[in-house]
């Protein structure tokens, strides 16, 4: 295993940010940390990259523990944090050459690794880095994060407020250093990127509701699920929760994603249903369950 | 060492790339040493004086000379009536008014004795202290001039009397500017070493870098060496191009050794970077370092004795100040300058210093944790 957690909690005074957190990542996998703000995914990366001591239980990177072993441990991690944190006064050349020299190598020794990534960058590099866009931005500081040839990268929500184009291209660079070896632990509150991933942890309250591949994870949710639409969507929200059948309606894009307690529900009794409370354009279909509708069940389960 | 020299470099790029660093090490020591040391004076250059002279006889007339002849008061009026001396004082038109009063002449002659008013505007206490002092020793020669032509006492034969003749010794024409300039000095060295390695130090919190930096395999010492050496090389560029303006602006002479001069001041750097270090580790945010260092600045340079002596002071501020590092500062910079003090003049000074570095460097340490 590369990375091995068990059994990890941490407070900050009153409020407990990670509750019993365990999970494995093989080495060579790309793993998703999926959750939303405040789910505790920061506190865990923060624990794996040695710059937090869990309160209870114990973490090892690549058999390497977490508190006792982190002078050898930081060699070994790549981490690139969620905020942009390279120096804005120096070039982008400066920053490579400062990172890499502090973990003793060059970036001509590792310049296999970022080649694709750097790249790009490589025109502006006596541009000073706080004067490039976000997208250059990013490739920068993950280029940083992997000039030392790091065997584990953990990336903490790098995609949080990047543009669509530019988030499709950061994660085809995640597959491509996937291919190279590395293995890689990425965090997002983004439910559509955990289908990019290997596996992924789906992470609540800090409490892991369900490990597993992306195909499993949305196999695993069992129920019929529906998508419906009407005019007045509002309305619409309200008066489905009000059916005494209705099991979780929630607003999913342009459509309501609903289950039912009685499997056995039809399409034109959901639709007459709504049509007699003056429904207009009412739209029923089936519709295969997403990663966001097993968030939603799974939390739905855990709150009660 | 191959890190703390890479460390280093990145820091001066980044210090001399910041614009307002230059200012810093050019331009504020020339300020503060040519505004500060020609404003900030104890001197008294002129005092005015309101006459209300209601004798108006030969007696009051030699004195009313007198005072004009002298370079330290301006006589703005004489009148011979006490209508609106007060409004003088009130109004500020005038530091001190003089009363010469009805029959001072004739009672000069007749008891050989006679009075004389001084009313002075104490606002400022030290100023009218002066002003009394002055005025006072004034009237005691015009009394003793009076003594001699009036009794027929032969200046070529007078009576016994005592003698003062005094000196100033280490600034024997009392030149002010040979006193403040040392002190501006040692408050330009603090600023630099306080106020800008805190700074710099915590910005590193505020933009992020420090956690990028936090799982890099850089030691703590490495990093606060690094983050201290180059600010410790900038206050000793700006105490050498202070010196050499006090030198050319004000003739300051230097009588010591620059090397002890230098030594002490790297000591001293010690306890302020020591100090700055500590605030930031305990601050979040370049505001709060600002706040807090002020605070201890402001406290730092009124007790140091830069203007006012520390002798002065109560004793408990006096105990106080040996928590004060500028207070010794303040008193080597001055002694190794104008006396030629060294170092084992100072011994004391330097053991508080040092002592005082070490603390501070510890407690800083101590509180930052890498792995916390």
């Amino acid at each position: 295993m590369m990375i091995s957690v068990g059994n990890i909690e941490k407070s900050y005074g009153e409020v407990k940010a990670l509750r019993g957190v365990s999970l494995e990542v093989k080495e060579g996998e790309l793993f998703g940390l999926i959750g939303p703000d405040g789910a505790g995914k920061t506190s865990l990366i923060r624990i794996l990259v040695t710059l937090l001591k869990p309160d209870v239980g114990s973490a090892t990177v690549n058999e390497l523990d977490v508190v006792k072993d982190f002078r050898k441990l930081r060699n070994q991690i790549g981490y690139m944090p969620g905020r942009f944190s390279l120096y804005p006064d120096l070039t982008v050349e400066e920053n490579m050459t400062f990172f890499a020299t502090v973990f003793g190598t060059t970036i001509e020794e590792n310049y296999h690794l970022v080649k694709d990534i750097y790249q790009q960058i490589e025109p502006f590099k006596e541009r000073l880095a706080g004067r490039l866009s976000g997208g250059m931005k990013q490739k920068l500081a993950l280029s940083c994060a992997l000039i030392h040839a790091p065997k584990v990268l953990v990336l903490d929500e790098p995609t949080t407020g990047v543009d669509a184009v530019s988030r499709k291209e950061f994660w085809e660079m995640l597959k491509r250093l996937q291919k190279m070896g590395i293995t890689i632990l990425v965090s997002t509150p983004y439910m559509d990127e955990a289908n990019l991933c290997d596996r992924v942890a789906l992470i609540q309250d800090g409490k892991i509701l369900t490990i597993d591949t992306p195909e499993k994870v949305t196999q695993s949710f069992g129920h019929k699920l529906w998508a419906i639409r009407s005019d007045n969507m509002y309305l619409c929200i309200r008066h489905l929760r009000e059916h005494s059948e209705s099991d979780s309606v929630f607003a999913f894009g342009e459509y309501l994603h609903v289950t039912w307690k009685d499997q056995d529900m039809q399409a034109d009794e959901m639709e007459k249903y709504l049509s007699d409370l003056g429904h207009t354009n009412v739209e029923v279909k089936r519709t295969e369950p997403g990663i966001e509708d097993v968030f939603m069940d799974l939390m739905q389960k855990h709150d009660n | 060492m191959k890190i703390l020299r890479y460390l280093l470099q990145k820091e001066f790029i980044q210090i001399l790339r910041n614009k307002s660093m230059w200012p810093v090490i050019f331009v504020m020591p020339i300020v503060q040493m040519l505004i500060l040391v020609n404003a900030a004076t104890l001197e008294l250059k002129k005092a005015d004086v309101y006459i209300v002279d209601q004798d108006m006889s030969d007696a009051s007339r030699q004195l009313v000379n007198k005072l004009e002849g002298n370079p330290f008061f301006n006589v703005t009026s004489i009148t011979d009536a006490d209508f609106n001396a007060d409004d003088q004082l009130l109004h500020g038109k005038a530091n001190v008014v003089l009363d010469v009063p009805q029959n001072f002449e004739r009672d000069l002659k007749r008891n050989n004795s006679a009075s004389l008013q001084l009313r002075v505007d104490a606002i400022n206490g030290m100023a009218a202290e002066l002003t009394w002092s002055y005025m006072n020793s004034l009237i005691r020669s015009y009394n003793n001039n009076i003594r001699a032509n009036w009794m027929g006492i032969s200046k070529f034969d007078p009576p016994q009397k005592i003698v003062v003749s005094q000196r100033y010794w280490y600034n024997p024409t009392l030149i002010y500017a040979f006193y403040m300039a040392p002190g501006v000095l040692v408050i330009l060295v603090t600023l630099i070493g306080m106020f800008l390695s805190a700074v710099n130090l915590v910005r590193e919190k505020e933009i992020g870098t420090m956690e990028q930096l936090n799982v890099t395999p850089i030691k703590k010492y490495q990093f606060i060496a690094a983050k201290m050496i180059p600010f410790l090389v900038i206050a000793l560029l700006v105490l050498s191009f202070g010196l050499l303006i006090a030198k050319l602006v004000f003739n300051l002479p230097f009588r010591g050794n620059i090397f002890v001069l230098y030594g002490f001041t790297t000591v001293f750097l010690l306890g302020v970077m020591g100090l700055g270090l500590l605030i930031s580790v305990v601050s979040d945010t370049q505001q709060q370092v600002f706040f807090v260092s002020y605070f201890f600045l402001l406290v730092f340079i009124l007790m140091s004795g830069l203007f006012t002596p520390v002798e002065s002071m109560p004793k408990w501020a006096q105990w106080l100040d040996h928590l004060n590092p500028l207070y010794y500062m303040m008193k080597v910079i001055r002694n190794v300058v104008l006396k030629g003090s060294g170092f084992f003049d100072l011994k004391y000074e330097f053991l508080s210093m040092l002592g005082y570095g070490v603390a501070m460097f510890s407690l800083a340490v101590m509180r930052y944790r890498k792995t916390a």
